[in-house]
């Protein structure tokens, strides 16, 4: 099958200004995003993972202007979406949707469903307006929920329910790539489950592709195609989910892996603990980032920054940012 | 299995909540017991009354809330019946809790030295200089580097994982037999949460505590519960050893959470959801409140609400199923998420 780019990301920054002193001046900078790359195809789930404060969710929002990035570009179906001006913007974000962790805080408690569901419609003009009640029911019902709970407001529902009013707003203007963050972090698992499973339906049903941004690396690991591992601003590691879990490469990639807890007792566990907690994105560590918390770092990483790179023993499009990947996985690195 | 020493056995707790809607029954029939030295988990989704049951054990209920029943027996004594007075000596000395958010749970107005140091004045009746010293004693056992210099700091100078530590140091100040760990890692990321359940594990072995884990993450209870009580709507639906509960789960809600739940670990074709969602605490199901949910609920499960009772299967485990009892009045062959069963008569 033919692998048609959807979207790509070109090294993409985004500083925020940290103002300060007498004046109010732009005293320094967090870099929550530090150059990234990457591609997404039509069709695929990809997810970006890591943990709090490296830039997986500023990356969704820059994605869509919703701050505008500082540097790099986003080429959405061949249209630099950085270049264009906000009004042309929002015809782009028909096909671009997001889907926020919080239903509690992304949907307006004023609103009833079906006006919100209208509204979104209304705004990217999608079907005349005599048609639309009859598409908002129909909607509802694909997201599993009942036509006759159009007319309710959002306190109505519950938490999972909400999430799926939230997914059939985005829905509802016929997207082609939906950007969910942290979607299903705050549902129960057994509800959560309704919802992945609801994710994956859509998908086959409409062709959508997802831009999936999350913590937990188990619900990663059931909805993706690849993964893109983050930390601290930076790709450290962009693989196929099998060779992700199976073959990771980078010493951040595996200490992450090991450190989830597995829930089965009799798991074999090969625990690496990390010291310390992550740097400053304001003073990010020089050369490679996770040089103050990994096990294997040397003077090279203190002070030359490692790019993402391929060797003979990784599989597909597998890549990952470190000096030493074949000494790594050859035994040959001292660990501290 | 040897009989074990049972520092704290709670019994059917029942508390409920007064508000404007009716009353609240939170928890409804909670039982379970905590061996000397071991940890269990109390495991279970939002609502279904795990934080509650902790904190109707230290008594720590808001003023609409009431205990209704039950009776909590810590060391042969019940902690329900005490007066305000002599639970406080037990708060904090022999029992101690910690929190899921550690930034709202210590006072950003002092330092970390003044807020350990005040347990240990009050519970151990030293002098200040003495309670400091011990501070730093305290966050040098919880792993903070350069104690004597953090001693000084206050809250927001520490970063989540570090303020955990607090937390724990603060908890443990006064040599506890329990500690309650309300969901303590849940704030914090992965690499961090296992910094910090390898931390609690660490000083449960060199203290000889007993642990009281909420969570609701079912990783965390493989990982680090000896046994564990399932809640489900105000009710402890199982209760069993771990490696039972993961090997051979037994209630239909244990069973599907577990095919609910994305891993990590292995490859998995596709999640089994649970259908439906909790019942509200304003109308819960009178039979078994499950019930609605279940994929194998008879019409006595819908009428009649089981009870919390021994297997025949000897590890002390205890069921809320008529699967489990002689009055079953389904098929004794039934499909569940996939899994067929026997249900012995």
């Amino acid at each position: 099958m033919a692998k048609k780019e959807l979207l790509k990301v070109e090294g993409l920054k985004q500083y925020f200004p940290i103002k300060g002193g007498f004046l109010g001046r732009t005293v320094n900078h967090v870099k929550a995003l530090d150059g990234i790359s990457f591609t997404v195809y039509e069709g695929e789930t990809v997810s970006i993972v890591g943990e709090s404060g490296c830039g997986k969710s500023t990356t969704g929002r820059a994605i869509l202007r919703l701050e505008e990035p500082t540097e790099g570009s986003v080429t959405f179906q061949g249209t630099d979406l950085t270049k264009i001006s906000t009004r042309e913007m929002r015809k782009f974000r028909k096909d671009l949707q997001i889907i926020f962790q919080d239903p509690y805080a992304s949907i307006n408690p004023r609103q009833t469903v079906a006006s919100l569901l209208n509204e979104a419609m209304h705004i990217q003009n999608v079907l005349p307006a005599n048609e639309r009640r009859a598409r908002i029911e129909e909607l509802l019902e694909t997201v599993g929920l009942r036509p006759y709970q159009a007319d309710r407001y959002p306190h109505e529902f519950s938490g999972g329910q909400r999430q799926r009013i939230g997914i059939a707003r985005a829905l509802s203007v016929d997207p082609k790539l939906i950007i969910c963050d942290e979607a299903v972090s705050a549902l129960d698992v057994s509800i959560q489950a309704q919802v992945l499973n609801l994710l994956e339906e859509l998908q086959d049903e409409y062709g959508l592709t997802y831009l999936f941004i999350s913590h937990d690396l188990g619900v990663v690991r059931h909805i993706s195609d690849r993964i893109i591992v983050m930390y601290l601003g930076k790709i450290v590691e962009i693989a196929d989910k099998t060779s992700l879990f199976e073959n990771p490469q980078h010493p951040y990639t595996k200490a992450l892996l090991s450190a989830i807890p597995v829930p089965d007792p009799d798991a074999v566990k090969n625990r690496i603990v990390l010291k310390g907690d992550v740097p400053s994105p304001i003073d990010p560590p020089a050369g490679c980032r996770f040089h103050t918390r990994c096990p294997f770092a040397t003077d090279k990483c203190r002070t030359e920054e490692p790019l993402l790179r391929t060797t003979s023993a990784m599989k597909g499009e597998h890549e990952a940012a470190c000096h030493y990947i074949e000494e790594i996985a050859a035994g040959t690195m001292i660990e501290k | 299995m040897n009989e074990m020493e049972n520092i704290l056995v709670v019994n059917n707790l029942q508390t409920t909540f007064k508000t404007d809607a009716g009353d609240i029954r939170a928890v409804d029939g909670v039982s379970f017991t905590v061996p000397k030295g071991k940890t269990i988990g109390i495991v279970g989704e939002s609502g279904s009354g795990k934080s509650i049951t902790s904190l109707t054990i230290l008594r720590l209920l808001a003023s609409n809330g009431r205990v209704n029943g039950g009776e909590v027996l810590f060391k042969g004594k019940d902690l329900l019946k005490l007066p305000e007075k002599a639970m406080r000596e037990i708060r904090g000395n022999q029992i101690s809790m910690i929190f899921q958010e550690p930034m709202t749970s210590l006072n950003p107005v002092y330092t970390v030295g003044q807020q350990i140091g005040e347990t240990i004045q009050i519970h151990k009746k030293v002098g200040k200089k003495e309670a400091i010293q011990q501070s730093i004693e305290m966050l040098k056992l919880v792993g903070i580097p350069s104690p004597e210099k953090r001693v000084k700091q206050y809250p927001h100078e520490l970063s989540g994982g570090m303020r955990q530590r607090v937390m724990i140091a603060m908890a443990l100040a006064c040599d506890p037999e329990i500690l309650i760990a309300d969901e303590p890692t849940t704030a914090l990321d992965v690499t961090i949460q296992a910094q910090i359940l390898e931390l609690i594990k660490d000083l449960q072995n060199r203290l000889g505590m007993s642990v009281i884990m909420i969570t609701h993450d079912l990783g965390v209870v493989a990982e680090t519960c000896d046994y564990v009580a399932v809640m489900y709507a105000g009710q402890v639906v199982e209760y069993s050893d771990v490696r039972s509960l993961f090997k051979n789960p037994k209630h239909p809600y244990t069973l599907g959470l577990l095919n609910s739940l994305p891993r990590h670990d292995i490859e998995q074709e596709k999640l089994i959801p649970i259908k439906g969602m909790v019942p509200s605490p304003h109308e819960m199901p009178v039979g078994c409140r499950f019930a609605p949910r279940c994929p194998v609920a008879t019409e006595l499960c819908h009428n009649k609400m089981p009870q919390l009772l021994n297997t025949n299967d000897s590890n002390a485990e205890q069921i809320r199923c008529w699967m489990f009892s002689d009055e079953w009045d389904g098929d004794s062959e039934v499909t569940l998420y996939g899994e067929k069963r026997t249900i012995k008569g």
